[in-house]
């Protein structure tokens, strides 16, 4: 399956952290085209098995997460509009004159999350804050209330759209793209002989704080594990700390990063001429392998990352060829992957 | 449904053809004794020639928009807004570029990467670009060119209590008013105006009056409603469901207060919700109409419009309807009365 079209089938279900119900029955489902066993642990983390046959063979742990940043009700206004509040890291700017869905009991609502228009700004604008928000869903205060209750999910909408060349926009490819590429790894696992079993992994409660890969990570007990997530893209005025969009994945380095793991990683692109850029981390990563890394009695973990631009946004660009490059790096590594003395320092 | 395939049409000041060829199409298969003319600006009159006065009926197909104005060397778009758009409702927003739309994304730096200051302040223009997804400055240039206009994304969609969510609300909504009005006989001389450029600074009236010379005109708009949370009751301008608006005055033409008195008469005699406009800000096309030639007598009728000028305009189809009504009727007054 192409990245494209994996990410396309990830787009349109939602899961917007601690309310994962719809996309962890699409990713159940791509997971089953390759894994024997799929199930779905005490938090809602989704775990395939793609065995090797052979007893005893290590076990090599593939992690993405499911979940996305959203929106709550907070409250209704007496113009019948919701108050809400954020769930995850928002960028307030992002969210004037958005469209939006709100999960309620009896049904989807559209409303919009308006903005004043040039006409009626008087004196510098201030930069937009949440708590000045609401969405307008069209109804009085009477509906809303019958229709809408305090605690219902909202989510951004949009679609998922093609750009030039590979490049694409979507919600949340952090980190759909990271579950694109762990699907694209087990298919191209599945046509090889391999050594060890694979375990794939697609989180939830990443955004609230790296909290499925740790439960997952220690029901797994795997033998060595990669997390894949999204870093900062370049673009005009972010330049540091960011990597520029199609030159390959990112493989990062540091005290969160086993080293063993890592140089295998880095000596298998080389030898399939794959591209990467280096990160280096001096410390938490910020991604789901700081808690893989001390789950349990320790998992050894590599971090692969998908340059993304706009992070965060309703709208984030990313390259299919570089989700491309990470499948096909893990899919290379685990090839050759034996567990044991391999890792030892 | 006609306002439906009027708000899907992309119509930026400056670049009209869309909506002008689907106007003119719409006349030629509905009202096929129209006499139309295309002035100079690309804007459309259309003339049902009748025995009494000279009357105007004017609404804008133009909308706020983008124009492209630079590529980055990594092969960003720079642009530059057409008409008032505020930034506040740029950052991450779709759009859509150049005749074959090209798909975009309005970019802006991360959330994790602004500083505490930049946090605070809202986007400005100059920190903000699009992003079609080209490598390099090659690759944009082969999908697009400087000066090609762009609108924002997004399908009109209706919801909550009879309400509509589009784009270019304003002023399609005048657009879909006049079309109807058209296909009614009248005994005066009519000439139904289809402007442009009305939102870079009300443009395309100017040589249409001119080239009508009218006696009256009557303009129809989209117009400012804020009526939402956190607005303060003197700030809310119009109400959604409150129905048509008639403005008094705004920065742009003061109404005759005659033809002002007369309208609100024909509501109150037909029971057609009618409101005042309750601030003097905005402009519309009856500033350029008022002030052409030896001076027109003028009057703006509106449908009140939520979060106007962004991607997201909302209005109510009573109030479009209570417009339509309305127009007319008055149309009809101006047929029997003198000024």
């Amino acid at each position: 399956m192409e990245i494209k079209e994996i990410l396309q089938r990830l787009d349109a279900p939602l899961g917007v952290s601690g309310h994962e119900e719809e996309i962890r029955a699409a990713i159940s489902a791509l997971f089953a085209e390759y894994c024997g066993e799929v199930r779905t642990d005490a938090l809602g983390s989704v775990i395939g098995t793609l065995r090797c046959g052979r007893e005893n063979a290590p076990v090599m742990m593939i992690e993405a997460h499911q979940d996305e940043l959203g929106l709550m009700v907070s409250g209704i206004t007496d113009e019948g509009s919701l108050r809400f509040l954020t769930i995850g890291g928002f960028d307030p700017k992002t969210l004037p004159g958005t469209e939006v869905t709100v999960h309620a009991e009896g049904g989807p609502l559209f409303g919009v999350i308006g903005a004043t228009p040039p006409h009626l700004v008087k004196g510098p604008a201030k930069g937009p804050e949440i708590s000045d928000m609401a969405v307008d869903i069209g109804f009085d205060k009477e509906k809303s209330e019958r229709l809408v209750r305090v605690g219902d999910i909202i989510t951004i909408n949009t679609g998922f759209t093609e750009l030039s060349g590979s490049a694409v926009a979507a919600r949340c490819i952090d980190d759909r793209g990271g579950l694109a590429v762990v699907v694209r790894a087990l298919e191209l696992a599945s046509r090889l002989k391999l050594g060890c079993d694979i375990v794939a992994v697609a989180a939830v409660q990443e955004e609230l704080g790296l909290r499925g890969a740790r439960t997952a990570a220690a029901g797994i007990e795997a033998d060595a594990a990669i997390v894949i997530d999204v870093c900062h893209g370049t673009s005009p005025g972010v330049g540091d700390n960011a990597f520029p969009l199609g030159k390959g994945v990112v493989v990062s380095v540091g005290p969160n990063l086993h080293p063993k793991l890592t140089r295998g990683i880095l000596d298998a692109a080389k030898e399939s001429g794959l591209d990467v850029q280096i990160d280096v981390d001096g410390g938490d990563t910020g991604t789901d392998a700081w808690e893989v890394q001390v789950a349990g009695t320790g998992v050894p973990t590599a971090l692969l990352s998908v340059p993304l631009r706009y992070m965060h946004a309703d709208y984030e660009v990313g390259d299919a060829n570089d989700m491309e490059t990470a499948a096909r790096l893990i899919a290379a590594y685990i090839l050759g992957f034996k567990g044991g003395e391999q890792l030892c320092y | 449904m006609l306002l439906k395939e009027l708000c899907s049409l992309c119509a930026p000041s400056g670049c009209e053809d869309e909506a002008r060829r689907f106007i003119i199409e719409k006349i030629r298969a509905e009202v096929p004794e129209a006499e139309i003319t295309v002035d100079t600006m690309g804007g459309v009159i259309a003339h049902k020639r009748g025995e009494g006065k000279k009357v105007m009926v004017a609404a804008h197909i133009d909308e706020v928009g983008f124009i492209v104005s630079g590529f980055t060397d990594d092969g960003f778009v720079r642009f530059k807004t057409v008409g008032g758009i505020m930034t506040t409702v740029l950052v991450s927003k779709k759009v859509l570029l150049g005749e074959k739309k090209v798909p975009g994304i309005i970019g802006s730096k991360a959330v994790h990467l602004q500083s505490r200051e930049e946090r605070k302040k809202p986007a400005s223009m100059k920190e903000l670009y699009i992003d079609i997804g080209a490598k390099d400055k090659a690759e944009a240039e082969k999908l697009l060119s400087l000066g090609d206009y762009g609108v924002f994304a997004g399908e009109y969609t209706e919801f909550g209590d009879g309400l509509v969510k589009s784009r270019a609300l304003d002023d399609r909504a005048g657009c879909a008013v006049m079309l109807e009005l058209m296909k009614k006989t009248y005994k005066n001389d009519m000439y139904f105006a289809f402007t442009v450029q009305e939102e870079v600074g009300l443009r395309g009236a100017i040589i249409a009056a001119r080239r009508i010379e009218p006696d009256l005109a009557l303009v129809l708009e989209g117009t400012t409603c804020n009526d939402v949370h956190g607005a303060k009751p003197h700030q809310t301008v119009t109400k959604l469901g409150g129905g048509a608006v008639m403005t008094a005055m705004d920065s742009a033409a003061v109404s005759d207060r005659r033809y002002f008195e007369m309208i609100k008469e024909v509501a109150e005699r037909e029971g057609i919700p009618l409101q005042i406009k309750r601030t003097g800000a905005g402009g519309t096309d009856a500033g350029s109409i008022q002030r052409s030639g030896a001076g027109v007598k003028t009057a703006v009728l509106a449908v009140p419009c939520r979060y106007i000028h962004s991607p997201v305009s909302v209005m109510s189809k009573r109030d479009l309807e209570s417009l339509g009504r309305l127009a007319e009727a008055v149309l009809r007054e101006i047929e029997r009365r003198e000024f």
